[in-house]
């Protein structure tokens, strides 16, 4: 039986990006049913840039093509997960934003005799590292579990390990002095063949342990989440998701840090909190 | 698939000489503009946190806010990227990212453009401004691909023309002007819809 096959514009530039459209979503779907992470509510317009990316880097040339490796080579995989999944950051970026919370949240957390904070998507850990310096210098971090979570193991194992590249230090070192850091940042970093090894005291506390997002429940109660600039990577209704699960996760009165450019508002939740800092995107809990 | 939107899309990528040359079109465009307008402006992420966004607020009649992340795209608004962010443009909405600076920038003109190319197609209108660098040029090129309008300060009166001279190398039949008649230029384009 012959059949007539209609031909889509595949050949217009518009046909094309339908196209990857189309094929973005069966790499999606692809990597969730064979491997089980789930990014198909990823933010499009930057997920797809990490996927290109990816595909280059792998000597490929279209989107199905990673989809072909990725599901026939668990290698390739990892490698996709990596790129999909690491937000790096600096230590002390905003530095405002640092002091503010010296100033603003460290006085809250002094009248509690424990304090537990979760860490939530802390990649490579600059921000963990941030936190425990600052708390250290306020005389806090013997009286407090730091729980720094992310979706990718490897990320949390380079975390834990603590070391930096050197070439960072000096733009950290500023913004750590801008944030109102007490001391000489060079005390916290021993210089190494392989970059700045950060003194093992900054993680005594620290809880490193894989925790999904997207997919994964409550697993304690805590005094503060750090949730800075991971978001802007989930479409709307992800957010939201992962704002029921902050608002499960938080104690009544218990404190919420977001990205500059992040907000409450829309999420569902904006009346659960009052805003301790508009600018600093620092939410309280009142209910 | 296709999302289909009734205003247009313009994205503006500016670079050194940017916030005088934002400020002369800005300054002439009327608030019924039928388009939403997206900036990205090279600077510092050590500049006054809204000194940027109030010298453009001063001068317009849309309204300038600094681009939220998932904010909604509204014809009549300006949302100008944050400093130290990428500002990528989804489908109805903004979005932001902190990946790698893209040729040193972030906000990346290319990754703005791009991202609007994409999303708002023959609707979009890339517009690229005076600097001293190529950034744009390249996300210039996808916004003509598919559809959209390319414009471009002329370089003989910008302030720095590396980067509008980079912009016309890639897309040689972009609309040439000088920044006192582009925002006549957009309002040819968009349209100015009378508020209801």
């Amino acid at each position: 039986m012959a059949v007539q096959v209609e031909h889509p514009q595949f050949n217009t530039p518009g046909g094309r990006l339908d196209l990857e459209t189309l094929e973005l979503r069966l790499l999606l779907e692809g990597v969730y049913r064979q491997y089980g992470f789930d990014f198909r509510e990823y933010a499009p317009a930057s997920l797809k840039r990490r996927v290109w990316r990816r595909v280059h880097a792998e000597g490929l040339t279209s989107i199905s093509g990673l989809l072909e490796r990725v599901l026939h080579n668990p290698d390739s995989m990892e490698r996709l997960l990596l790129d999909l999944s690491i937000n790096v950051t600096a230590m002390f970026r905003d530095p405002t934003f640092y002091a503010a919370f010296r100033d603003q949240v460290v006085p809250l957390l002094r009248t509690y005799p424990f304090t537990r904070i979760w860490v939530a998507g802390c990649s490579t850990g600059e921000e963990v590292y941030s936190l425990a310096i600052l708390l250290h210098e306020e005389e806090m971090y013997e009286r407090t579990r730091i729980y720094a979570t992310d979706i990718n193991e490897t990320v949390l194992e380079r975390a834990r390990e603590g070391v930096f590249p050197l070439e960072k230090m000096r733009e950290y070192t500023e913004n750590y002095i801008r944030s109102g850091g007490k001391r000489s940042f060079s005390e916290y970093y021993r210089a190494k063949y392989e970059g700045a090894l950060f003194n093992r005291s900054l993680t005594e506390s620290v809880v490193w342990a894989p925790h999904n997002l997207v997919q994964d429940r409550a697993f304690n109660t805590f005094n503060v989440i750090f949730c800075r600039n991971v978001m802007i990577y989930f479409d709307r209704p992800l957010q939201n998701r992962v704002h029921q699960l902050f608002h499960e996760s938080l104690e009544r009165f218990g404190i919420l840090a977001l990205g500059h450019k992040e907000s409450i508002r829309f999420t569902g939740f904006e009346d659960d909190y009052e805003e301790l800092d508009a600018t600093q995107k620092l939410y309280r809990r009142i209910r | 698939m296709r999302e289909l939107h009734d205003h247009y899309l313009v994205a503006i990528g500016a670079s050194w000489g940017g916030l005088d040359a934002l400020r002369t079109i800005l300054k002439m465009l009327p608030a019924e503009l039928d388009a939403a307008v997206v900036v990205a402006q090279h600077r510092s992420p050590e500049s006054h946190p809204t000194a940027f966004r109030d010298l453009l607020g001063a001068v317009t009649r849309l309204k300038v806010c600094e681009a939220g992340d998932k904010d909604e795209l509204r014809p009549g608004t300006i949302y100008v990227a944050a400093p130290d962010y990428h500002l990528l443009v989804e489908p109805g909405t903004v979005a932001l990212s902190i990946d790698e600076p893209v040729q040193f920038a972030r906000p990346s003109i290319d990754v703005l453009f791009e991202s609007a190319a994409e999303s708002y197609r023959e609707r979009c209108v890339g517009v690229v401004l005076t600097g001293a660098n190529a950034d744009g040029a390249r996300g210039l090129e996808r916004v003509v691909e598919l559809g959209g309008t390319a414009l471009v300060e002329d370089p003989a009166t910008a302030t720095r023309d590396e980067m509008p001279r980079a912009a016309l190398a890639a897309v040689p039949n972009a609309r040439v002007a000088p920044v006192g008649e582009l925002a006549a230029i957009l309002v040819e384009l968009c349209g100015a819809k009378m508020a209801a």
